[in-house]
């Protein structure tokens, strides 16, 4: 698919129809996959497989800025999150070429260190397995054990946006994705909060979940004004990176797409779409099923007004809380 | 040379923290960060990295300096206090305590920093061989041996035993009532270690050409623009950062008193250098190429030729989009691609 994908972007780069190409390039180690823009110079270096795990749809609300078209390969999930942006005028997808690319999910190097496989030195897919060679000796690794989560729960093989498509997908999925999420609407209000304080004050601030969210858009972030009072360099007490989780949650309900990259970014680990895609189930619940970067153009139910809405009593009938 | 059984640990670690607050590699909500121990936490001296580096003890991401208190016309100013009691850090490894030394260089320089300069003198450090180097350390580049690390103590772990030197007087009292042990098995160790270490894949950079004198070639190289372009500007490489020193300082206002406090900055956040003329970095470039301008050039030029690296390769594994200071030292050095 990789070779497909370079050929096709010559084609287009040479046909003049796309100036600039957007995609993954190698990192330091064989399997460290980096989002990268490409030329007629350089396209050799374009890296397509399992590692490319990266969204890359957010870097074109700076690229459209520039002069002329870029062509971008997004994956299925990648797409949804790409319509979004357009839909909020992020993104004039007059400048872009988006070419669909499938996808059979991609690898969490977390998980493979996880399972106590140490100073990876290669790592080479081979269909469904991966050949993991070490300083401390060679194993292999079922591939569908170390996807990332976000691939756990696929949003779907289908591309939502994408002028052509290239290369096949594979379904990645196990199970119901609203599981956790009822695991933890299950619990009691004191387990939840116990379970949220302890993956939240775990945070170290670095913000890199918000800075790499598609929904997470605004030119100048409310926590990086100095000027609102509410800049986010140190907390008042232990209770306020938790809140700043909580706060960006449901700043993005509506228009999270559920791409997974907070989690995927997070240094700590915490399973910060657990919060979002409990606004998802909510609002499913609440307005009906809605997904959002389904299509361009379309108006969430959070600020859209239908006489068919809940009544806001409903939340009170719940018991207070969605329960 | 001193040793103690693993299974011992556990009761040594209680000893020391009767009348000493102790530090360790503790494993909470699925991570492994320096935390004050207590009985029944899960230590983790297996894991080779901590999320974040051991620097928090030393310098942490946010303290209170000051308190003004106004009453009528008069201010009541309280410093905060300084550390004045013997603290702990057990399992340190040697990028980290090399980073000790490196942070030494900023904060025991007038003007001394004392609530750094008092943690230093009451911390006791332990550092711990490395039995498993990883693909992402690059630490022997920066003259640190995972093999004998150093610190107070150096703690090396074979099979059921763990080995102790005490390399300082402070260590030497730590680890006096344990038994002697002959040294050979630590040795042995050491030298497992460094054959280990000599196929690190990152183990032989070349840094030839990142001094003071090559300053302006490098500030200009155009390879900047490609390193920097998938930057999120995100904190995460500066805050796992063992060497990573700014910081900012604000007031926390609640109409009465005003408390002072400091905490970590980032170079890579948009803010960094804002001041009330003008913001001198306007761009993701600039707030990069800053940052490994100052560990690989600025900072030995100004440092005797001592970078501000440990090589300890947190960045290498955490960055979210795969940059890091091996990229940027590769793709700007000599003989290399």
């Amino acid at each position: 698919m990789q070779r497909m994908m370079i050929d096709r972007a010559k084609e287009l780069l040479a046909s003049g129809q796309v100036n600039r190409v957007l995609g993954w390039e190698q990192g330091e180690h064989s399997w460290d996959r980096t989002p990268a823009f490409f030329d007629g110079g350089n396209i050799e270096n374009l890296k397509y497989d399992g590692f490319c795990g990266p969204n890359v749809s957010k870097y074109l609300v700076g690229e459209v800025a520039k002069d002329g078209v870029v062509l971008a390969f997004l994956k299925p999930c990648d797409s949804w999150s790409f319509n979004q942006l357009a839909t909020e005028h992020r993104i004039n997808t007059e400048k872009v070429y988006a070419i669909g690319v499938g996808c059979r999910g991609k690898i969490d190097v977390e998980k493979v260190r996880a399972k106590g496989i140490k100073g990876i030195l290669d790592i080479a897919e081979d269909g469904d397995t991966l050949k993991v060679h070490t300083l401390y000796g060679d194993s292999t690794v079922e591939r569908k054990e170390v996807l990332l989560d976000k691939c756990l729960s696929c949003k779907g093989k289908e591309h939502k946006a994408g002028a052509e498509f290239i290369g096949q997908s594979e379904e990645t999925s196990v199970g119901d994705k609203f599981e956790l999420v009822a695991k933890l609407e299950a619990m009691t209000p004191d387990e939840r909060f116990a379970f949220w304080r302890s993956e939240l004050s775990k945070c170290i601030r670095c913000n890199a979940c918000r800075n790499v969210c598609p929904a997470c858009s605004c030119i100048k972030c409310v926590f990086d004004n100095p000027h609102t009072g509410v800049q986010n360099k140190a907390a008042a007490d232990d209770f306020e990176e938790n809140l700043f989780h909580i706060i960006r949650a449901f700043h993005v309900a509506g228009r999270c797409t559920d791409c997974g990259e907070c989690s995927r970014v997070c240094p700590q680990g915490i399973p910060l779409h657990l919060l979002n895609r409990k606004f998802i189930k909510d609002i499913d619940e609440l307005y009906g099923e809605y997904r959002a970067g389904a299509e361009i153009g379309q108006r969430h139910p959070l600020e859209n007004f239908d006489k068919g809405d809940c009544e806001p009593s409903i939340v009170h009938e719940r018991g207070g809380s969605a329960q | 040379m001193k040793k103690i059984a693993m299974a011992s640990l556990n009761a040594l670690f209680a000893r020391i923290a009767a009348d000493k607050k102790l530090y360790l590699p503790i494993e909470k909500a699925g991570k492994v960060d320096f935390y004050e121990w207590s009985e029944g936490e899960n230590v983790r001296l297996d894991a080779l990295k901590t999320v974040k580096s051991a620097k928090d003890v030393f310098f942490p991401q946010v303290e209170n300096l000051l308190k003004f208190r106004v009453e009528g016309k008069s201010i009541e100013i309280n410093q905060a206090p300084l550390c004045e009691d013997d603290f702990v850090i057990f399992g340190v490894r040697g990028c980290d305590a090399k980073s000790f030394e490196i942070l030494d260089r900023v904060f025991l320089v007038d003007p001394r920093d004392e609530f750094y300069a008092s943690r230093r003198a009451h911390g006791i450090v332990v550092t711990l061989a490395c039995g498993e180097p990883e693909e992402s350390c690059f630490c022997t580049n920066f003259g640190v041996n995972p093999a004998n690390p150093g610190g107070d103590v150096t703690a090396w772990i074979v099979g059921e035993e763990m080995y102790l030197q005490a390399n300082t007087e402070k260590g030497e009292k730590l680890i006096a009532e344990l038994d002697e042990a002959d040294a050979k098995a630590a040795q042995d160790e050491q030298a497992r270690i460094t054959e280990i270490v000599g196929k690190l894949p990152l183990n032989n950079l070349n840094l030839e050409g990142f001094d003071g004198e090559h300053l302006m070639e490098k500030f200009n190289d155009p390879k900047w623009e490609g390193l920097s372009r998938a930057c999120l500007g995100c904190g995460t490489c500066t805050f796992v950062c063992p060497t990573c020193q700014c910081y900012d300082i604000r007031d926390f206002d609640n109409g009465k008193s005003v408390t002072r406090y400091r905490c970590w900055d980032s170079c890579m956040y948009s803010d960094f250098t804002l001041m009330a003329a003008e913001n001198s970095r306007h761009t993701q470039l600039q707030r990069y190429r800053q940052r490994f301008m100052h560990k690989l050039v600025y900072f030995p030029a100004n440092n005797e030729g001592v970078y501000s690296c440990v090589g300890c390769g947190r960045c290498v594994e955490k960055c979210p989009q795969g940059l890091n200071i091996v990229r940027v030292i590769k793709a700007l050095g000599v003989n290399e691609k």
